[in-house]
């Protein structure tokens, strides 16, 4: 259905996240008479790979591309269905209460409680930490923000634009921008020129025939025409004073610096793990993707009972492979409340399957081609690791000296990771410099427990959650 | 800095930023208002003092946070333009008003 103004107080299932996981799994819920609801931050549905679909100015079809336009059909499906939906809304807090779980939940600056039988996590992905000296200053932006902007509201990389870093959005992003007629200064292209397709020889097959081959190969060829890539850039600097003006970089045995007013920085996504890990659900360390994943079975199950995870959130396999996985989580949660018996969900969860595994063909392929370099994940000196509090790698490497043996207890030495942003942009970075440090791997070191609430609320929202006499009684302890 | 494609038509809102007369392109967010407006940043920060801009557009960095009509701290890249805002940059801390905490 079209947004809901008012939330009911429970359902049988809660998803998280209007990306095409959580849309698609809404959806199928829905179809099964699940009754659910879908709760997502943003205003209008289709998650960041979707964003600004329904309300996009760009309407000529070829500028954002025919991939991007598939999240119509998703978007449609949903508000057709008869799944609630409820934008501008952040779950901020799940409470297990029996076998299911309470949900706080912000809309407008006031909070609810919603009670749920089963919970379909569907975050998705974000862009994966940069670290580079400057990385902080005003100017510098990720390649994702610049293609929310041109998405949103219109906006394109005037002069002086740097684009530098590695993955598969790059070229995507700058073929969009040349079909806007748009080019930038210079591309540096950060991606290791190690070889390392020989190592993966093993993936090339899968890749070969695979849909990503065509698409990456038309999706090159188009890029070409926004700009001049520099290819093997070894090392990467902004510099400004209060905001970027130039960027250095060193190539081919040259240390070259290009003034420039932006820098667009990008070098791939990774699950965005900050709901599910405080849920509570184990992770595990992907040596190849450099990143937490959360531990799933083969329909999406965690390992907190009642809890399904669906999509980019669940390990990175791209916005068609999360589509097919929102769908089968949706299964994997009518069965959890027994609407349908395990034999059913197998049966009825086939073509799914079939659908996931022909998206995830070829990533592995990808997920090595693109594996960034150590000196882009691992960062030294004064470098700023933890945006929010300012915390250098000089710092966390002395702390680690000083016996701090990982990334909890760092919290307490440096208040790194306790800013506003919850680690989201430095729990990668200080697990691996921990683990660097110490002779160790970051799957031994681990990642933050992280904690409810996983977005800052203010008291005033605190304050309007419904009050029970108990909970009156335990601040102002009234007469009885 | 971010030039504005015709097909996205004209900012037509009336806001302020930092008292200043501007238009906003309706439907827009504040932090892509600002972009749009050649504001690369927006706050300063309240460790060290130095200068930010929006960084992620998607929620999570929080380095977008603004002043919006009187409020600080606001994520400027969740919070759509209306017309009249008064949207400020914001320097530091929020001040803590000590007598309305007494």
């Amino acid at each position: 259905m079209s947004a809901v103004d008012a939330l009911k107080p429970s359902f049988e299932l809660a998803v998280i996240g209007a990306g095409p996981a959580g849309m698609a799994a809404a959806v199928a819920a829905a179809q099964r008479g699940v009754a659910t609801i879908l709760f997502d931050e943003q205003a209008s549905p289709g998650g960041q790979i979707y964003r600004g679909v329904t309300t996009t100015p760009l309407r000529r079809r070829e500028l954002l591309g025919d991939d991007y336009w598939h999240g119509q059909g998703l978007v449609d499906a949903l508000l057709g269905c008869a799944a609630d939906y409820a934008p501008r809304s952040i779950v901020w807090a799940v409470t297990r209460i029996g076998d299911g779980f309470e949900l706080a939940v912000s809309r407008d600056g006031v909070a609810h409680l919603v009670r749920v039988a089963h919970l379909i996590v569907a975050t998705g992905a974000q862009e994966r930490p940069f670290p580079i000296p400057g990385w902080t200053l005003p100017g510098v932006m990720t390649v994702g923000a610049a293609q929310i902007l041109l998405k949103t509201a219109g906006l394109v990389p005037g002069d002086g634009t740097v684009v530098a870093g590695s993955g598969p959005l790059l070229p995507l992003v700058l073929a969009q921008f040349a079909a806007a007629g748009v080019s930038v200064d210079a591309v540096l292209d950060t991606t290791p020129r190690d070889r390392r397709w020989r190592a993966a020889w093993r993936d090339v097959i899968g890749f070969a025939t695979s849909p990503y081959l065509a698409k990456g190969v038309a999706l090159l060829r188009r890029a070409r025409a926004a700009g001049r890539v520099v290819r093997g850039v070894e090392s990467l600097e902004a510099i400004g004073d209060h905001r970027i003006e130039r960027v250095r970089y060193r190539a081919g045995g040259q240390t070259i610096e290009l003034a420039c007013t932006s820098l667009l920085l990008h070098q791939g996504v990774v699950p965005n793990i900050n709901f599910a890990n405080a849920i509570g659900c184990e992770q595990r360390w992907d040596e190849v993707q450099a990143c937490f994943v959360p531990v799933v079975d083969a329909w999406g199950a965690s390992s907190v009972p009642g809890v399904t995870l669906a999509g980019d959130g669940a390990g990175i396999a791209g916005a068609r492979a999360a589509e097919a996985h929102g769908r089968i989580a949706a299964l994997n949660a009518a069965c959890a409340i027994g609407r349908i018996d395990p034999a059913q969900r197998a049966a009825a969860g086939a073509a799914a399957q079939a659908d996931r595994a022909r998206w995830l063909r070829g990533r592995r392929f990808l997920d090595v081609m693109y594996r960034p370099a150590p000196q882009y994940r691992i960062p030294v000196g004064d470098t700023v690791v933890c945006r929010c509090e300012e915390v250098t790698a000089r710092q966390v490497l002395e702390s680690v000296r000083l016996g701090c043996t990982g990334p909890n207890q760092m919290k307490s030495f440096l208040r790194c990771g306790m800013g506003p942003c919850q680690g989201r942009f430095c729990g990668l970075t200080v697990s691996e410099l921990i683990a660097k440090e110490r002779g160790s791997t970051p799957a031994e070191i681990g990642h933050y427990r992280l904690r409810f609430p996983i977005k800052p609320i203010t008291l005033g929202e605190l304050a309007s959650l419904p009050q029970t006499e108990a909970s009156e009684q335990a601040v102002v302890r009234l007469p009885k | 800095m971010f030039q504005r494609l015709s097909e996205a038509g004209p900012p037509t809102l009336p806001l302020t930023i930092d008292g200043n007369a501007a238009l906003a392109r309706p439907g827009d967010s504040v932090a892509a208002t600002l972009i749009g407006a050649g504001h690369a940043d927006c706050r300063t920060t309240p460790v060290s003092g130095s200068a930010r801009g929006p960084y992620c557009l998607m929620g999570i960095c929080f380095d977008c946070l603004v002043e919006i009509d009187g409020r600080p701290n606001q994520q400027g890249c969740m919070i759509e333009v209306q017309a009249g805002m008064q949207i400020v940059r914001q320097e530091g801390s929020r001040p803590v008003d000590v007598e309305a905490t007494r």
